[in-house]
């Protein structure tokens, strides 16, 4: 499992490869946190790579997002599978993100 | 009355690391009972990942030295996961959320009980030397 972080435009990219849960959570939350610090406003998460998530690895996203946007930026993801599809579905958290079927798509919505 | 072996008994140190090293195991034998994909990529690995991290996390309260064990049981209808530790038990019912009401939505924590209910056809929490989670889920 690992993240990966580029920039694309004006938008930093975070590819997760692997699972992300309670073992590994806190990397990407600092990952991203680091980016912010840094001035960055626009966020894409890419699910493209990704096995399962676990409810911390929701609650990351969560936090992610609340802290992206008391800074005035935002928090979108892309390229859920079916399964990622059906957790965010059962959750609800599928109104609480902006979600797009490609990474493309994602990109050109900011 | 249905027969049933058990697919593998484990012991873990009571450490997140190892959470993923056991759902993979777990997948593995999902795999080779031939359930759906849905259950070996999602049903499984998410409610089993929640019962160990609430067991490492809460049970154990993260306390070194400590362990897990994990024991995966098959019968013709079911498979069963059973995650003990070493802490007092809890209600839970009274510990789950509904994480899907308007006030939870936004929260940063309490999914985990949720999930495993709803990815599970039965969770079972009680006492027998240690704290247990039982999950059970149908094969077909």
């Amino acid at each position: 499992m690992s993240f990966s972080i580029k920039k694309q435009g004006e938008v930093v990219v975070v590819d997760v490869e692997g699972q992300l849960i309670v073992g590994n959570r806190q990397e990407l939350k600092q990952k991203v946190l680091d980016e912010l610090e840094k001035g960055e406003k626009k966020f894409l998460i890419d699910f493209s790579q990704t096995g399962y998530i676990d409810s911390s690895g929701l609650g990351v996203l969560v936090s992610l997002s609340k802290k992206i946007r008391e800074q005035g930026g935002e928090l979108r993801l892309a390229n859920l599978n079916d399964d990622l599809q059906t957790l965010f579905e059962l959750t609800k958290l599928d109104t609480l993100f902006q979600i797009s079927d490609t990474r493309e798509r994602a990109l050109e919505s900011f | 009355m249905a027969e049933s072996r058990v697919a593998f008994d484990l012991q873990i140190p009571s450490d997140v690391e190892y959470i993923e090293g056991v759902v993979e195991l777990a997948r593995q034998r999902c795999r080779e009972l031939k359930l759906s994909p849905t259950k070996c990529s999602l049903n499984v690995p998410v409610a089993l990942s929640e019962a160990l991290s609430n067991a490492i996390l809460r049970g154990n309260d993260s306390t070194g030295g400590k362990h897990v064990r994990i024991r995966a049981i098959v019968s013709d209808t079911d498979l069963v996961f059973e995650v003990v530790d070493d802490g007092p038990g809890f209600d839970l019912d009274e510990c789950t959320q509904d994480c899907t009401l308007p006030e939870n939505i936004s929260r940063e924590e309490g999914r985990g009980l949720f999930l495993m209910k709803r990815l599970m056809d039965r969770v079972e929490s009680f006492r027998n030397k240690g704290n247990v989670v039982r999950l059970t889920l149908h094969r077909e």
